[in-house]
């Protein structure tokens, strides 16, 4: 899988860091967006557009002193709107949070259809979680846990009903993916040779060869 | 779709995707549309199914071939020189964060009937078995002059005026031969045809320095590619206002079919037309595709894509590479490129090649037939898709009528003259000259805070 591993260079530990691609899919403004900010900002806005989104925001999740997980995270940014999601957004990705809303039924579709489309285009390893957000609003729900549930065990998927609102479940979402990553397998970098340590074939920004004089 | 926008534009070929990028980051309200359900258009780089389809409609790819989601074949030949403008537009839009290069292992040239890797500098000139038959003192001293020329030092100029004597002016002051200045017009500079030789030198001196300057860059050749194909490109350009949080970042539509580009009782452009729904603009960019009536033909390129259960013969099993068939070697007036990568650019199957042979058409027989002298370098070819495509270019400068149109992606193997159209498409636009600038990792950051 093309995930990174980086010899932590903080004097205090001497613990290890995997870094991971993770993207969000599902239909718009289930609160793709809005899941992200309350992850990695604690934070909510209400009235936010739900368009626009940051492509990258990174963070980490610590799993033990030894071990800690670092999230890329890629937003949508709307793009899913208008079947104008790129095939770069997935490519690579080592894991996805796949969301719907609880209060549309037909956003559970939209979902499923994602999962597919990932489990025919990703990489066969990718890790899944599917999220069932705006549990707060519990009294407009229009998909039952345990439908979501028996579609997620069935589809091999992590499953959360969350709230980007109230931060109901987030923090144990992504957690639970960051445990469901196969660390130990990444420790043989050997195999990731092409995408580990190393993940830029060529810097562009650092335009050097010893062989050569330039002229 | 039925808003007003700032700007529309049609097709998400690379320099469509470059000017709305760089027009959304200057916080005007873009609409971006493609007919296809693909990004790229005429740079797509396609999976097989999306071969297949465009090329043999109704019939399937045979399984040995590999798996769909393998292959991002490209539709037009072209790597990116090292040193090149590309690479700055790349840069200095951080673009770079979405994508991996790897270098293009081998640059050839076709001499004699058979081929030679392109030396560069004066130490492989006097190495290389190509000068090695003819002349390498005298190519060494046309390096040194090559490399040590500059442009407020009079005394480098060695009494050659770069503006007013021709390049067989300078090719005669070096006493070089025939063969010669055909290896550096069409190896080097990267000519497509003679016409050059006649011309002021500056032109040629300058892409014989690019070429050099690109393959001291990183070292095996000139050229850098994209890991998964060109098709990379135009989707990250379309990607990154958003990672420069810009207010709008930039509405795509795929798989949208448009019907016209509407006008106002004076000409000026209006809107654009997609079934029932207008979308008004008073801004409209496109490829030559969508304003047909408003373009010409200026010739066509003839292109082959070539799937290899091997590597080319003769380059030392390399995973990619350009040949350059100089049209002296074949009795062309074009010369004939074949462009080379492979499973280690994650384009195809492992231990798969794709090779795409091209020129411009001359005769009015069968084009495919042009490339042979190409496919003769291949051996056996296992799929082989061919396709003649115009050279279009606007009619008018679009400053009338308000709306803008690219230039087809031409038969040069790099990028550099899609970068000069990208230049002179954003002067037309907006009246000022593009200054791309480098954004410091602070301001990505703070951008990214704020977002
Ligand atoms: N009540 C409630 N509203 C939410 C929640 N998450 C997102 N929203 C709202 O749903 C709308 C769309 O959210 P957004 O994150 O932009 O969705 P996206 O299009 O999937 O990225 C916004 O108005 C959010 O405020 C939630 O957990 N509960
Ligand atoms: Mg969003």
């Amino acid at each position: 899988m093309a995930a990174r591993q980086q010899q932590q260079q903080g004097a205090s530990t001497q613990g290890k860091t995997y870094q991971f691609k993770l993207v969000l899919l599902g239909e718009s403004a289930v609160g793709k967006s809005s899941l992200v900010m309350r992850f990695v900002k604690d934070h909510f806005d209400e009235y936010r557009e739900s368009t626009i989104g940051a492509a990258f925001l990174a963070q980490t999740i610590s799993l033990d002193d030894n071990t800690t997980v670092k999230f890329e995270i890629w937003d949508t940014a709307g793009q899913e709107r208008y079947k104008s999601l790129a095939p770069m957004y997935y490519r690579n990705a080592n894991c996805a949070v796949v969301v719907y809303d609880i209060t549309q039924s037909a956003s559970l579709e939209k979902a499923k259809a994602w999962v597919n489309e990932l489990q025919r285009q990703a990489d066969p390893n990718i890790v899944i979680a599917l999220a069932g957000n705006k549990s707060d609003l519990d009294s407009r729900r229009a998909v039952e846990t345990e439908t979501a549930q028996a579609y997620a065990d069935e589809a091999g998927l992590l499953f959360f009903e969350t709230s980007a609102k109230t931060a109901h479940n987030v923090t144990q979402l992504f957690t639970s993916i960051a445990k469901r990553m196969p660390l130990d397998q990444l420790a043989d970098q050997s195999r990731n040779k092409n995408k580990g340590l190393n993940p830029r074939g060529v810097d562009l920004s650092r335009p050097t060869n010893p062989n050569n004089c330039a002229c | 779709m039925d808003e007003e926008y700032d700007c529309i534009v049609l097709g998400t070929g690379l320099t469509e995707c470059i000017l709305s990028g760089l027009l959304s980051v200057e916080g005007k309200k873009v609409l971006h549309i493609d007919r296809n359900d693909y990004y790229g258009a005429e740079c797509a780089s396609l999976n097989l199914d999306q071969l297949w389809n465009k090329f043999r409609p109704g019939q399937t790819p045979p399984e040995s071939i590999g798996r769909n989601r393998d292959y991002n074949v490209d539709l037009v030949p072209k790597f990116m020189m090292a040193n090149g403008e590309i690479i700055r537009f790349l840069t200095h839009t951080d673009v770079t964060r979405y994508l991996e290069f790897k270098q293009i292992a081998g640059s050839y040239v076709f001499a004699s009937g058979k081929i030679y890797k392109v030396p560069s500098t004066e130490v492989e000139a006097v190495t290389s078995s190509l000068f090695g038959l003819f002349e390498k003192r005298r190519a060494k001293k046309f390096f040194e002059f090559i490399q040590s020329y500059r442009e407020d030092d009079p005394s480098t100029h060695q009494g050659l005026n770069l503006d007013k004597n021709t390049m067989i002016d300078v090719y005669t002051k070096f006493g070089l031969a025939p063969a010669s200045q055909e290896f550096l017009g069409h190896a080097m500079a990267l000519h497509l045809d003679d016409g050059y030789i006649n011309q002021p030198a500056r032109e040629t001196i300058e892409k014989i320095r690019l070429y050099a300057a690109s393959m001291a860059r990183y070292g095996k050749s000139p050229y850098l590619y994209p890991l998964y194909g060109l098709g990379e490109m135009p989707q990250g350009f379309a990607r990154y206002p958003i990672s420069l949080s810009a207010i709008y970042g930039g509405t795509y539509m795929l798989d949208k079919k448009v019907d016209e580009i509407v006008y106002d009782s004076e000409g000026k452009v209006s809107g654009v037309r997609s079934g029932d729904e207008v979308a008004k603009t008073k801004l409209v960019i496109c490829d030559p595709s969508y304003a047909s009536n408003k373009v010409r033909t200026v010739g066509s390129v003839v292109r082959a894509i070539c799937i290899l259960d091997h590597p080319i013969p003769n380059t030392s099993d390399a995973d990619s590479v350009q040949v350059v068939i100089p049209q002296g070697q074949i009795g062309r007036k074009h010369d004939v490129y074949v462009a080379c990568v492979s499973s280690a650019h994650n384009v195809c199957a492992k231990d798969k090649y794709l090779a795409i042979v091209s020129t411009i058409v001359e005769g009015n027989g069968n084009p495919e037939q042009e490339l042979e002298a190409g496919f003769k370098l291949l051996g056996p070819i296992r799929e082989k898709f061919v396709s003649v495509s115009p050279l279009e270019e606007p009619l008018a400068d679009g400053k009338d009528d308000q709306v803008f149109i690219s230039r087809s992606y031409d038969a040069t193997s790099h990028f550099e003259t899609v970068c000069d159209d990208v230049h002179d498409l954003y002067k037309r636009i907006t009246g000022q000259p593009l200054v791309l600038k480098q954004r410091s990792t602070q301001e990505q950051e703070q951008a990214e805070m704020a977002a």
